[in-house]
């Protein structure tokens, strides 16, 4: 494969990870949504421009093309997040059970504003659509781990415990 | 309700049922194994589909067997083919697919290779949206487990039959569920839909004939093959045979995913199943299938589950999902929640769409906080009437029109009580988060 000898910032074992993952599908750029996946949980909880633009040599896509994918899927981060990010739930079977007071929980007790990041940089807490939990709503999404059937004090005892 | 036998999710109640030495204890693989042991041939095992009257889980209910018998013949098409798993499941209301994937994943993947069997295809994409971390890595272990033990990869079980498996991750894009995102998606690519014809058995992935499966559809399939087609269309009402996984969200005292044989009523399920309406309140309205079905009432709860009946109310079984709401609930602010969930993910392609689901979300959203003006209802519906039905490349503009020309038909007098007074007519206080669509 024509890979770059020059990726500026993704690392070896990344690239190792992709080599494989590329080995999957007939075309070598359908690895790149599970790719962006991996490198958001890798390189600090967000897409990156350099990052992006590696990934375009290595796909060997334009880096616009990499911006394109990544931009249309919510789960892709194109800011810094904060160190920890609680998704809430907003879609009806939560709201029917109190999605917005879990809101203002998560926003009080972390000082993040919905859609924002704390000033510590510690949380980001934002809303989120239906998330396949609704028979356990309300519920949150904390760094990739469901948190379900939550209730106010339940949302203060989670992300006060939370280092 | 009658008693009745349970099949769908018997594995998943006994614990450790996710790895492979206790799903084979109970049972798992048999199914595959006798497909592949007894000489079946694909159009045999088609033709089975078709006679137990399986129709997809996903959503449309279409006939699964007749789908699979789409797939071009292959002594006059020999490319490639495929069978993408469509596990994105993100219609609101729905959390079935996930209790398979997390507790059951073998049975899964058992009922995929049947299915990639029937249509000849040589790898299976499971597509699981980005947020499910469980169902994946227990998808993952089960693939290499299976794969060691020779249930996945070349000559399964010593057969002429090879499959392999891969995983696919969503990234919280619900239009990346309509099956020709889903392609794109798999592709590596945005999930925008593509027009249709040509339809995925003849050009589908990497445009090779594919067809695109819910998961709660192949996991019935080891079932009926060992059961045989009789027996699965023994069990329900006339176009709709078998259990389902019903999910039951929203003000009920037992929210859950319970499995039922069609032609249950939807009294029984909320009564028996999920312990009846929270606080003691009645039931005003509810969504039978997801919340892109039509809204129904509470005097439609002794409505019979299944296509044909919720199709006589006006509404659809849609993936069987259930949200259900008390009479303390706005139906402005209801579909201030619906319209924004679609706002959110029309994917900008269709300006019928695209536009119409901005404007309905921006309307409902005034009305919910007491900012409604005298025409709006007539807007609306003029809105929603302007998107379908079929006017659009996909059917994500049918699924924000139809909930919402539901609640003008049953609700109109409140919606229009909620403009005139400013405020919700029940008193209900505006959300403090004036939702703007999320991200
Ligand atoms: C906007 C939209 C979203 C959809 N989302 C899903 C989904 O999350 N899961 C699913 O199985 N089907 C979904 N579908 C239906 C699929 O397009 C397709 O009909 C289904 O996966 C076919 O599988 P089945 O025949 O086994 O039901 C969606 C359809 C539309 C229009
Ligand atoms: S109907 Fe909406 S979601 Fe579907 S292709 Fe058109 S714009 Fe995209
Ligand atoms: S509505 Fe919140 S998880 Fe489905």
């Amino acid at each position: 494969m024509a890979v770059p000898n020059k990726l500026m910032a993704l690392p070896k074992k990344l690239t190792d990870e992709f080599d494989e993952l590329v080995k999957n599908y007939p075309e070598r750029r359908a690895a790149l949504i599970v790719a962006l996946h991996r490198c958001q949980e890798e390189l600090g909880g967000w897409i990156s421009p350099e990052v992006m633009e590696d990934l375009g040599a290595y796909f060997e896509l334009e880096p616009v093309e990499v911006f394109g994918v990544a931009s249309f899927y919510p789960m892709f981060n194109l800011r810094p997040v904060g160190k920890h990010v609680v998704s809430v739930c907003h879609n009806i079977s939560c709201d029917l059970r109190g999605a917005q007071d879990v809101i203002a929980k998560a926003c009080e007790v972390t000082g993040a504003p919905l859609g924002g990041t704390s000033k510590d940089g510690k949380w980001t807490v934002r809303h989120v659509e239906c998330q396949g939990a609704c028979a356990n709503a309300p519920m949150f999404d904390l760094d990739g781990v469901y948190h379900e059937d939550l209730t106010v004090e339940k949302v203060a005892q989670i992300l006060g415990g939370v280092r | 309700m009658k008693p009745y036998e349970t099949y769908l999710l018997d594995r998943a109640n006994v614990a450790g049922a996710h790895q492979l030495a206790t799903f084979q204890k109970l049972g798992g693989y048999k199914g595959l194994e006798q497909v592949l042991k007894s000489g079946m041939t694909p159009a045999q095992v088609v033709d089975e589909m078709k006679k137990s009257g399986l129709r997809g889980r996903g959503g449309a209910g279409f006939s699964t067997g007749m789908k699979w018998s789409f797939m071009p013949d292959i002594t006059k098409d020999p490319r490639v083919r495929y069978l993408a798993i469509n596990a994105d499941e993100s219609e609101p209301g729905t959390c079935k697919d996930r209790v398979l994937m997390e507790k059951d994943p073998h049975g899964v993947i058992e009922g995929s290779l049947i299915a990639a069997f029937a249509i000849r295809a040589s790898a299976v994409y499971i597509y699981v949206r980005g947020e499910y971390r469980l169902s994946h890595d227990r998808l993952l272990a089960a693939v290499k487990e299976a794969r060691a033990a020779k249930f996945v990869g070349k000559n399964i079980l010593d057969s002429d039959f090879s499959c392999e498996v891969f995983l696919h991750k969503g990234a919280g894009a619900y239009i990346c569920g309509e099956e020709t995102g889903l392609m794109e998606s798999l592709e590596g690519k945005r999930g925008h839909p593509r027009q249709k014809p040509p339809f995925p058995a003849q050009s589908g992935l990497w445009n090779s004939p594919t067809t695109v499966n819910n998961v709660e559809t192949v996991f019935n399939a080891p079932f009926i093959v060992q059961r045989g087609a009789a027996w699965h269309a023994g069990i329900g009402t006339q176009n709709s045979k078998g259990n389902f996984l019903c999910g039951i969200s929203g003000h009920v005292n037992r929210p859950g995913v319970y499995e039922l044989p069609f032609g249950t009523t939807a009294r029984e399920i909320l009564d028996e199943k999920a312990g009846g309406m929270w606080k003691g309140r009645q039931l005003k309205a509810w969504f039978p299938g997801g919340s892109s079905c039509a809204l129904l009432t509470g005097a439609d709860v002794d409505v019979v589950l299944d296509h044909d009946s919720l199709r006589a109310r006006g509404s659809s079984l849609g993936t069987a999902a259930m949200v259900m709401m008390d009479d303390q609930t706005s139906i402005a602010r209801v579909m201030e929640v619906i319209a924004r969930f679609y706002e959110h993910e029309s994917c900008g392609q269709c300006s019928q769409c695209r536009e119409g689901t901005q404007w309905l979300s921006q309307i409902f959203r005034r009305i919910a906080h007491g900012k409604g003006q005298d025409d709006d209802v007539a807007t609306i519906e003029a809105l929603a009437k302007g998107m379908a039905p079929g006017k659009t490349i996909c059917a994500l503009s049918d699924a924000a029109a139809i909930p919402t020309l539901s609640a003008i038909k049953l609700f109109k007098e409140e919606l229009i009580e909620c403009i005139r007074q400013k405020r919700d007519p029940l008193g209900i206080p505006a959300p403090k988060y004036a939702s703007v669509g999320a991200h």
